[in-house]
């Protein structure tokens, strides 16, 4: 059976399903940053496999697959470095100790 | 795409890429979680092989499995506390009810839609030089521009870039 636009379209959507859950149920930050990569990763596969079954010849899809990673790996950078930030001020990364600005 | 090894490859790329993800979420060690997220950027890195996408893929491996992957491993480095086990909070049942709703919904649309397909057996082969002509816009022989491309996105990225860095220094510096 040959592989269509919906088998990656579903790896993509359970791929970002599984992101979601540890990114919402997780209680280390750094774990939940990790989540957030993989939702973007997820997106990305969607963004190639539409660029391969729909536009094979623009690569369109490719360009902006190419402009999540920018920005994904600039939000893993400044994310990475507040949580460093946090962890110096307050010893721990348990988001749920850092309620500061929780009313 | 209708040869056999592609069906396989990406069956075996699924099992690993989401295998890999599951345990990101499941494993208690953070350091783990770290490691089995490097493997699914790699079965990510082949699955757009798989498509055809090879320049993606090598940004892929650069990128996440080089660059971030290191990130991670310093982050969980440097915090390494008492609570360092990776814990669920009181919101895991809902979360997965919430996600579950998704995927379900997200699988239903993908499935019942009828895409546009367009699928042709041999896409483009230099991908880096399409890629590159995108980006930065294409001209023709003479030297006049068939297209201006994605140029002004590409050069926000770049300033973003360079503030994600700048920031991230800033931040993370001591005092």
């Amino acid at each position: 059976m040959a592989i269509g636009l919906d088998h990656f379209l579903v790896l993509s959507a359970a791929m970002f399903s599984i992101g979601l859950v540890g990114a919402l149920s997780k209680r280390n930050a750094v774990v939940i940053l990790m989540c957030i990569e993989i939702m973007l990763n997820a997106v990305n596969v969607a963004m190639v496999a539409f660029s391969r079954y729909v536009t094979p010849v623009a690569l369109t899809g490719q360009v902006f697959a190419i402009f999540i990673m920018t920005v994904a790996a600039a939000e893993a950078a400044v994310g990475l470095a507040l949580i460093i930030a946090v962890y110096r001020q307050r010893q721990t990364v348990d988001v749920q100790q850092i309620d500061l600005m929780k009313w | 795409m209708s040869n056999a090894g592609v069906t396989i490859a990406f069956y075996v790329l699924a099992v690993v890429v989401l295998g890999s993800t599951i345990s990101v979420v499941t494993v208690r060690n953070v350091f783990h979680a770290a490691l089995y997220l490097v493997l699914s950027f790699i079965g990510v890195a082949g699955l757009y092989i798989t498509l055809s996408a090879d320049f993606v893929a090598a940004v892929q491996i650069l990128i996440y499995a080089g660059a971030v992957a290191i990130l991670f491993v310093f982050a969980v480095m440097l915090t390494h506390g008492p609570e360092q086990a990776s814990q669920n909070n009181r919101l895991r049942a809902p979360a997965f009810f919430v996600a579950a709703l998704l995927f379900a919904t997200l699988a239903m649309v993908m499935v019942n839609t009828t895409w546009s397909v367009n699928m042709i057996d041999a896409p483009v082969t230099d991908t880096p030089t399409k890629i590159a002509e995108l980006l930065l816009g294409s001209r023709n022989a003479a030297g006049e521009l068939l297209s201006s491309g994605f140029v002004l996105p590409f050069e926000v990225a770049s300033v973003l870039l360079l503030a994600a860095m700048v920031g991230a220094i800033v931040v993370a510096r001591e005092d």
